[in-house]
């Protein structure tokens, strides 16, 4: 197990009610962690077109988590 | 920095300036507005939401690749955050090269990239007073309000 902080944006943030948490986790990549936090909140779902950051920096589903780590969620960007 | 995150309204002058050089005989610029529709609704207004320490990340990125594919060129890019009302610019892309065509290429890569990449969000604000984020499929029934 492993101590990870995890931060959501935009629909994410409304659906969890949530911008940051501290959770333990035996997640092996991102991909799990996001299905471990769509367990503990009911209106989170997956969708094909969220990206993931881990640190700042942009990463991907399969990347491994390590202790400490800030995982961001984010929801299908829309700019311009 | 060549790519800025704003809350006022954009200086269109101040990024066509920025991107100013004797050498550059073409510059494009290419605004992105608040459009007052969306896809059958009536749009009141926008609200964008950034994470901004990796949009900028990303967005300098995405301009050094744009020089590195149609360069030699200069490459500006601001997009705002907040609310934002119809007509206004959410987004704004200058280049100059010495020649055109590098212009227009390489602003249609960033403005392109940019909405595929950067952490910005877009929330739709409608006339029946609903709102949506756009391009999220199953927020529809989360988003109200």
């Amino acid at each position: 197990m492993m101590q990870v902080r995890v931060r959501y944006f935009a629909v994410f943030r409304e659906v969890t009610g949530v911008e940051t948490e501290v959770v333990d986790t035996g997640a092996s990549s991102a991909r799990e962690l996001f299905s471990q936090m769509a367990d503990r909140h009911a209106d989170l779902h997956f969708e094909a077109a969220a990206l993931v950051a881990v640190n700042d920096v942009m990463a991907d589903w399969e990347t491994a988590l390590s202790e400490g780590d800030e995982v961001l969620f984010f929801p299908p960007v829309a700019g311009g | 920095m060549n790519f800025r995150v704003i809350s006022g309204k954009i200086d269109l002058r101040a990024l066509r300036d920025a991107v100013g050089d004797f050498e550059n005989g073409a510059c494009v610029i290419f605004e992105g507005l608040v459009r007052n529709h969306n896809e059958g609704r009536e749009v009141l207004r926008l609200e964008y939401e950034v994470y901004e320490p990796l949009a900028v990340s990303e967005g300098e990125a995405i301009l050094g690749e744009a020089e590195r594919r149609f360069g030699p060129l200069k490459a500006a890019c601001v997009h705002r955050d907040g609310l934002l009302e119809l007509g206004e610019a959410a987004v704004v892309v200058a280049v100059s090269s010495a020649h055109r065509d590098e212009s227009f290429r390489a602003c249609r890569y960033i403005i392109d990239e940019v909405k595929h990449r950067l952490p910005i969000w877009k929330k739709e604000h409608y006339a029946d007073g609903e709102a949506n984020w756009v391009n999220c499929q199953r927020c529809a029934a989360h988003a109200a309000g």
